[in-house]
């Protein structure tokens, strides 16, 4: 790896970011739940507020329903807001002003407004946290025209396309899983951006194409190494954004391995892999298939708080190393 | 709960009012009890640091006076709804700690089957409708379990327990606005411990009682020291009575501290050393009660050793339960996300 590259770790590269964007324009101001002097629920916040004061990192009381309203309304008069969920599960608490606001206002007022917000969810199983601490709802906002929605796997996406959030006009929603956050990689210093709504092709295969998201996408490249060594070669695609979706560079890998398997956590039905493959079959690719596609999503359950239960409940790298033998060899 | 006899109530004329209104047997086991939750917590926070436990928790030790004297003038029928820092109000409604340890250890023989764990513990046979992970959920909910009670004239009375924290969630707004317009049996126990995770009440509430809101919602409006068991269980008392007569809510504010972080992950950045010790030292709600009693000649020396022994010999026995219960199979990850049909 270039020497000169730093590596951070994945929360360390969101709060440069946020500190980026606050020192390039001061209408940038960030606001959650003890993102202050408590650095937030994960310390992604950390001690901006030190660095900031308590006027650009602020400390809102539990009301995420206000909390999101607030950043909406600043967003729509000139601000900049970046707001922090303490969970993604408790966007429940907020759709209202996400979905019947945030998502609408510029379409409503026939394009007089925009709604240049950013929201943050931490999202995700495998702290123990049980069932309203655990979910994977980035597929519910995916499910609304009006949003842009991301989910950087790496920590120099998380730092690029946080930047592009900010710098987007509209409201973006950033899902990032938990478990990522104390990942390290490498992060270039100063700005960049990494665009919204482009896929990246993270590792390149001849003979199955599998689509992840977040986490997953880690997951999948320990699998395709691992699969390397039965000369089964893998493509992983990282689809970075749900919505708008990059069709395109999905497309042109499955006509290059003519087989697709989607992995991710939220639960299976309804969700991120059913658009993919739908796409997939609405697409020139379908024609390329040589198997029926295949996906791997979380279980059909609430997350459990049991240790055991819970790992059972989302794809593993073992699940996703025999799903991905079973389809390159024709087991069904 | 049957009262101190005529002859010996007046002998406590004037005594706080738990000396006149329960007997000694009753007042013994309430610090049987509050030393119950303590060492509960206790003995959940060593679990947790020797890698039995997963996930986070909420020790509510500082508070047991609270859940105590709120829980004291309750029926085994009537019902709470708790929250994640939920423990006490658990124990305090009547649950067994190893079952509750059993599911703090992720096995079958927890009150959730594992699947819960600290910020899920329920004991629906005794009334707790669940502790809750989102702040400010339960609320709402034990304004329905009122609404039940009046419409099928149980004559239950619900209590809602919630921080100080939650009262700036739309859910409290709503709830006591509805449980007052239809004059529901239910009882809002804000435990005021001064902060939500690390903001203080100050930085985050515009009133400087959380029992003011009550006026908003044309109900009584309580403030009682939740660290003194007396205070809380006869503000609690004069609540279920309304309740009972159909006078519909009182929310009641009582003052108290966690000794604890928030969670696991706190840093207690947002408050002073001497703070929190002042707090241990000069007003632990386990200390105050038990010198009352003594004090006023309900227990002797022996009496606490007896009760302190007898606790940690419960506590013991709940973890070695825990310990040796099955944990639940992979396989049945799918249960109970719908009623199971013959
Ligand atoms: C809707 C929602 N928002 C935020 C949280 C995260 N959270 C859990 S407990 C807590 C603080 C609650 O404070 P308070 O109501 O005063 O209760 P305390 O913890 O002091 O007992 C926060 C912010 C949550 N669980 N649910
Ligand atoms: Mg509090």
């Amino acid at each position: 790896m270039d020497a000169m590259v730093r590596e951070l770790s994945y929360a360390q590269a969101i709060q440069e970011a946020m500190a980026i964007a606050m020192d390039m324009d001061e209408r940038v101001f960030l606001m959650g739940e003890d993102i202050g002097v408590y650095g937030g629920a994960f310390q992604v916040t950390g001690d901006l507020v030190e660095r900031y004061g308590t006027e650009r990192v602020i400390d809102t009381p539990i009301s995420e329903l206000g909390g999101a309203g607030v950043a909406v309304g600043a967003a729509l008069t000139g601000m900049r807001p970046i707001f922090e969920f303490q969970f993604s599960d408790f966007a429940t608490l907020a759709m209202e002003q996400i979905v019947n606001q945030a998502a609408k206002m510029r379409f409503m007022l026939g394009g007089e407004v925009s709604v240049p917000v950013v929201m943050r969810f931490p999202a995700g199983s495998g702290t123990g946290a049980a069932a309203q601490h655990s979910q994977s709802l980035e597929a519910w906002l995916g499910h609304v025209p009006g949003l842009k929605v991301i989910q950087p796997a790496t920590p120099y996406d998380a730092k690029g396309m946080l930047l592009a959030a900010v710098a987007d006009p509209d409201p973006v929603m950033i899902f990032e899983h938990k478990l990522l956050y104390k990942m390290k990689g490498p992060v270039p210093e100063g700005y960049y951006t990494v665009p919204i709504g482009k896929a990246d092709i993270r590792r390149e295969g001849r003979d199955l194409t599998i689509v992840a998201t977040s986490i997953m996408v880690q997951k999948a490249l320990d699998a395709a190494a691992a699969l390397e060594a039965e000369s089964i070669d893998v493509e992983v695609v990282d689809l970075r954004t749900i919505r708008p979706m990059d069709k395109q560079t999905v497309i042109d890998s499955v006509k290059k391995t003519s087989r697709l398997m989607c992995v991710y956590e939220a639960v299976k039905t309804l969700g991120i892999g059913a658009e993919v493959s739908a796409m997939i079959a609405e697409s020139e690719a379908f024609d390329y298939l040589d198997a029926p596609i295949v996906r791997l999503g979380g279980a059909e359950t609430p997350i459990p708080y049991n240790p055991e239960l819970e790992k059972a409940t989302v794809p593993q790298v073992p699940d996703i190393i025999s799903a991905a033998r079973d389809l390159v060899k024709g087991v069904r | 709960m049957a009262g101190a006899s005529k002859a010996v109530a007046d002998s406590r004329a004037n005594l706080p009012f738990v000396y006149r209104q329960y007997s000694a047997e009753q007042l013994k086991q309430v610090l049987y009890k509050m030393y119950l939750i303590r060492r509960f917590e206790e003995g959940a926070e060593e679990s947790y640091m020797r890698g039995l436990i997963h996930g986070t928790m909420h020790l509510s030790i500082g508070q047991e006076a609270s859940a105590m004297g709120i829980c004291m003038p309750l029926g085994e029928d009537d019902q709470i709804t708790s929250t994640h820092r939920g423990h006490g109000h658990c124990i305090a409604k009547g649950a067994e700690v190893k079952r509750m340890f059993a599911e703090f250890f992720g096995k079958t023989t927890g009150y959730c089957k594992g699947r819960g764990g600290s910020m899920h513990i329920a004991d629906v046979a005794k009334g707790n409708l669940g502790a809750n992970g989102i702040v400010g959920g339960g609320i709402p909910i034990a304004v329905g379990a009122a609404l039940s009670s009046k419409m099928m004239k149980t004559g239950k009375v619900v209590v809602s327990f919630f921080g100080d924290g939650a009262n700036n969630e739309g859910a409290f707004h709503e709830a006591l606005n509805m449980a007052a317009v239809w004059k529901l049996p239910v009882i809002f126990v804000c435990e005021n411990n001064g902060y939500g995770m690390s903001t203080s009440t100050a930085r985050s509430t515009a009133v400087k009682n959380i029992a003011d809101r009550a006026a908003a919602y044309s109900m009584p409006g309580v403030i009682v020291n939740g660290n003194i068991f007396s205070e809380v269980a006869e503000a609690s008392y004069k609540a279920v009575e309304r309740a009972r007569a159909g006078e519909g809510p009182t929310l009641i504010e009582s003052k108290t501290y966690r000794h604890r972080g928030h969670s696991k992950s706190d840093r207690n950045r947002y408050r002073t050393k001497e703070e929190i010790e002042d707090w241990m030292s000069n007003r632990d709600p386990i200390t105050l009660f038990e010198n009352e009693l003594s004090e006023f000649g309900f227990i002797d020396d022996k009496g606490i050793e007896a009760i302190r022994n007898g606790v940690a010999q419960e506590i013991a026995d709940g973890i070695e339960f825990a310990k040796a219960s099955p944990s639940p199979d992979v396989s049945e990850t799918g249960n109970y996300v719908y009623t199971e049909q013959a």
